[in-house]
Order: C-alpha cells, then structure tokens, then sequence
C-alpha cells in the first residue's frame, strides 16, 4: 500500500479513536475546533486551490453559516439539525451571489474584491446591533449533542464527510475541469466547457461546506460572533491552505491538524501564551522559505516517486513502478536510458 | 459639520494618498500585493513614539530615524523573506501576511496592547478662512503634498523612474531592454514602504497608536487602489482623496456610520472592481483581470 494511503488511513482511525484514548474534556475540545477548521479549511482548497479562485473572504461563509443558523435558532426558534442545514443554504445563496459577482474577474482583483464582502456584512451587523448582538455577538444556543463525546464525534463526523465529499469532486472529471479552469480559463472555454456553470458549482459547493463548518462552530461555541467573519479568519484559512500545499485537499486538512492544536499547546503556557501568533507566523515563514510549494507536496516528494511513463504514485523505496514496471530511479533530462 | 467633513476628508484623503502610491508602485513593478504595507505604517509610527517620547529625540530627527529604520528593514525582509519565493505566487502572499503578524504581535510585545498618544510637532489651532484646524493636520497636509510632488518628480523625471514606469508596463520587455528588474524591484520596495513609514509618522499624533491600527487602512487603501486603478500613481491619489471624502460624509451624515464607513469604502470598490476593473485611470489588460 502507498505511504500516503496508510497515513490518510492511520489519520482517519485516530480522529475516530481519539475519545477512547484521551478523554480528557481540553483536549477533545481543541480536537473538535480543529475538526470544524479542517473542514472550513478543505473547502477554500476546494475553491483556492482547484478552482484558482483565491478568495480572500472566506470567512463570509463561515460567517454566515455561524450567523445564520445561530440567528434562525434564537429569533425563530429552529430546531439545532434545521437551524444548521438552513444556515449551510443561506451560506450556499451567498456563494452563489459572490460567485456571480466575481465572475469576471480574476487573479488579485478577486481577491480584493472577495476581502471585501465579509467587512461589509460585519459594518452592516454593527449597524443593525439589536438584530445581530453588534460588537458582542449572539449567544444561548443549544449544541449539537448532549454529552462532550457527542459533540466531538458531530464534529470529526462532519470533518470526515467534508473532507471526503471535498476530496472526491476534486478528483473527479469535475476537480479536472476546475483545474482546467485555473490554468487556462480561455483554453477550457474553447474546449466546450461552459466555464461560468463551473465557477457558480464550485462556489456554491465551497460556499455549502464553509457553510456548515461555520455552523457547526456557532453550535459548538454556543454562538456566533463577528471574530466568524474577521478578516483574521479568512487570512488564517489563507494559510492553512499555501501551508499545507495549494489543491490537494488533504494539505490543508493536515495544515490544520498541525498548527491549530500546535498554537493552542503553545497558548496554554502562560509564557509563551501572548507570544503564540508570533511563533505561529514565524513557523509559517520559515516553511514558506524551505518548501515554497507547501508542507505535503514536499513530504509526499520525499516519501513517494512519480513513476515517469505511467504517472502513477510509488513508495519510494520501489526499483520499478508498481503498475508498468518501469525504472522508477531514471536521470530526468538526460539522454534516453533502459533500465528495469 | 460641513467644516469638519471638509477637513477631515483632505487630511485622511491625503495619508490614504501616501499609502495608496506605495502600494501601488508595489503591485505594478513587482507584482506583490503586499498586505504587510500598512504594518510597516504602523511600525513607523511606534518607532517614532520609541524616538520621541522614551529617547528624548527632537521630532525632526526623530521622524527622520523612524522612516529610515522602517524602509531599510523593509529591505532586510524583502531580502530574506519575499525574494526567496518570488516564483509562488500564492507563497509571497502568505509571506506578506505573516510579517503583518509578526510586526504586529512584536509591536504588542514590546508597547503593549493600549492606545498610544504622541504629542504634535507643532501644537495649536490654526485659522483658515474662519474654520479652526489643528497644526498638526495642516502638517500631514504640507507633508503629504511635498511627498507626492517629489514621487511625482522621481517617478516621471528621473532614470530610475522610467525603469520603474517601463518594468510595471511590461516587466519582461524591461529586463529584454537590459534593466536590472531585480533592482528596480527593491528601489521600489524601499519607495513604497518609505512613503508608508511618512505617512505613518505624520499621521501618528492625530490617530490613535496601536497594534492593529494596519488592517483599518490596509481596507480603505485596497479600495483606494482598486478606484484608481492599480498600478496608477494619479489613479492612487485621486482615488485617495474620493474615498477620504466618502468616508468623512458617511461618519458625520449617517447614524451609526462609524461602523459603516469601511463598509462604504468596500462597497464602492467593489461596484469599481464589477463596473469597469481598471479603475478610474488603470489600463486593462484583458488576461491580468
């Protein structure tokens, strides 16, 4: 078996295990906020990393998502299940209102224009307090499940679905079509693509699973809160994602399960408790500069050989592919050689 | 209420005019959307705070220091950090945003978390035309004109200048007609986040200082910049003084505007980016939208 498979494998078995081994009430706390991270995480993927639609306001799904169905719980009285499925769809219009918005443009005006959506809506929250709760947000909902337990495995069960749903379009003819779109947009549209339909898809897709992690935060927090829509958390999916490694999906997944529990350890101690987004920043950093590509496509370099003939992925440690037998092992550039 | 939108617009127009040109420099030759710019504003004012008021220095000499120090380690970090992942886009963004955090907590680290008062350069209230402004604002506004005519000037009638025109039009014909693409890239870095570090240093008495006073500005700079038209220095200042204006009428005219005004801001960036992309005076280049 691929390394790769039997690490996804190993992950998939101790997010479910986890509550079995350590019970303790922090750590299934940090392990739920960062189930809920991985999915909002894979969903920017999704849309940044596939799609080329670097959105630097993500966190208006979120946010939405959070604000939504908190909001249709306490003023309308929502049962929690209903209150985070609507919350998801209302987070769904707005991807698609943002996508249609966006769909002329490109590069770094989309990025700026989409920064700019989530402050809007935070500026009309503010203005509207005795509807949105204002600076202080909303608070007094139900969670999800009864026991801490319950609520953690609601949270690694939706990881889980979103992760893989995510993951499944994107390596699916639809995912071939969103990178066809990010390389060349013209070229697919001259391929009979009718790349306006895709970019709404994927927005809308993206806008739904961003949707419903926010929501899930909102029930687990108990609340919502315009730190859902800051521009602090559309930056910090930024850099889940380019951490990880851009459309891969389970780059930022992995991204998130490093550094969210890495910067609440370290704010757990109270000398190192202020200095936490300092050491988180400079982390960044440095891994940008020895592995611009991210952290997974330079780990799966390191563990995995790309056969040259057939394209298929090899353990590292192989002579010859696993599929057609080829040299794995051959001088790249050099003059044509037979081996294997 | 008319005197104070007058004032208050063309004084926050003309700092927003100073940021916006740097930022824009910055995008056009390089192609960086350097989301650490108005940090380096903020720094420039806590070094000037460092200077003035824990060290004693004279305000001159202090402003002075401030802005120097804030554009060579603007070099030091471009160095280091951005020019090793020129090639990722996406990684130089990261970068950008990282150095924002770590200047940020830094800042928090060693100033603390509270509001920052830094007395005037020049105290008083001065009258023009029956309408009393504060010296220091009229400051910034003497400030930020004689720094853009000397941009202006450095930009359209010097050497370096054209380089910089030329590789912002067409960074890949610039290099072919044998400029230095690599240094032309940090004499603007070293522009741009020193107009930053001025504005930062000027503005700093009349604002408040703290650590997070970059992400205000770096909103309304992006839509300064979007209205003007990347890469367009009289785009940047027109844009500058537009949006200074719109935010002025919209904290003193509407209820609760405080809250809106960045709102506002965004909106019309957002109608500028949906109704014609390049701006007032940007040009369009159909495959970079």
């Amino acid at each position: 078996m691929l390394p790769s498979r039997t690490l996804a494998l190993a992950w998939v078995v101790a997010v479910v295990l986890l509550p079995v081994v350590v019970p303790d009430p922090y750590v299934l706390r940090v392990a739920a906020m960062t189930c809920i991270f991985a999915g909002f995480a894979a969903s920017w993927d999704l849309l940044a990393g596939y799609a080329g639609q670097v959105n630097f306001g993500h966190a208006l799904f979120f946010g939405a998502g959070a604000y939504g169905s908190a909001l249709l719980s306490l003023r309308l009285d929502f049962p929690p299940w209903i209150a985070v499925a609507t919350g998801a769809l209302i987070a769904t219009a707005i991807g698609l209102c943002v996508g249609y918005l966006c769909l002329r443009l490109r590069g770094s005006y989309l990025s700026l224009a989409t920064l700019a959506f989530p402050l809007i809506l935070i500026g009309l929250l503010f203005a509207f307090p005795d509807f949105s709760g204002g600076e202080l947000g909303v608070t007094g909902l139900r969670s999800l499940a009864s026991s801490r337990i319950g609520n953690y495995y609601v949270a690694a069960g939706a990881m889980l679905v979103l992760v893989f749903g995510t993951w499944a379009f994107a390596d699916s003819r639809f995912g071939l079509i969103l990178h066809a779109i990010r390389d060349d947009e013209l070229a697919a549209r001259a391929s009979g693509i009718d790349t306006t339909r895709y970019k709404m898809a994927v927005f809308a897709i993206s806008a739904a699973a961003a949707g419903i992690s926010g929501a899930l935060y909102a029930h687990f927090m108990r609340g919502a809160g315009p730190s859902t829509l800051e521009t602090a958390l559309s930056f910090q999916v930024v850099i889940w994602g380019v951490f990880g490694g851009l459309a891969t999906i389970y780059g930022p997944v992995i991204a998130v399960f490093v550094l969210y529990p890495l910067t609440e350890w370290l704010g757990s101690f109270s000398a190192f408790g202020e200095l936490r987004l300092l050491i988180f920043a400079v982390v960044v950093l440095l891994v940008l500069l020895f592995m611009p590509r991210g952290l997974t496509p330079w780990i799966r370099d390191r563990i995995e050989t790309r056969c040259p003939r057939c394209k298929q992925q090899n353990p590292a440690w192989r002579g010859a592919c696993r599929v057609c037998g080829a040299g794995l092992h051959v001088a790249q550039g050099g003059p044509l050689q037979r081996s294997g | 209420m008319f005197q104070d939108i007058l004032v208050t617009g063309l004084v926050n127009g003309s700092a927003y005019a100073l940021l916006a040109i740097g930022f824009s420099l910055i995008f056009g030759v390089a192609r960086i959307v350097n989301i650490a710019h108005t940090a380096f504003y903020m720094l420039a004012a806590y070094f000037l705070y460092a200077a003035l008021v824990q060290f004693g220095m004279g305000v001159v000499l202090s402003g002075v220091l401030a802005v120097v120090s804030v554009t060579l380690l603007s070099l030091v970090c471009y160095r280091l950090v951005i020019e090793p992942v020129r090639q990722h886009e996406a990684a130089v963004l990261i970068a950008t945003i990282a150095l924002a955090l770590i200047f940020q907590e830094l800042a928090l680290r060693i100033f603390g978390g509270s509001y920052l008062g830094i007395p005037s350069a020049i105290e008083g209230v001065a009258n023009v035309f029956g309408i009393a402004i504060p010296w220091q604002r009229l400051l910034i506004l003497g400030v930020a004109a004689g720094v853009l005519l000397l941009s202006w000037f450095l930009l359209y009638r010097t050497r370096l200048g054209l380089a910089i025109r030329a590789t912002a039009n067409d960074l890949e014909v610039a290099s072919l007609m044998g400029m230095d693409v690599n240094r032309v890239a940090m004499a603007t870095v070293a522009i741009s986040v020193g107009l930053a570090a001025i504005a930062g240093v000027s503005v700093a008495p009349v604002f408040v200082v703290d650590p997070f006073m970059w992400l205000a500005p770096l909103v309304t700079v992006l839509s300064v910049v979007v209205l003007g038209g990347l890469g367009s220095i009289k785009g940047s200042v027109v844009g500058a003084l537009v949006i200074g204006y719109v935010e002025a009428i919209t904290v003193f005219v509407l209820p609760q505007g405080a809250f809106l005004k960045g709102a506002v801001a965004l909106s019309i960036m957002v109608i500028v980016l949906l109704v014609r992309p390049e701006g007032l005076f940007g040009v369009s280049f159909e495959e970079e939208r």
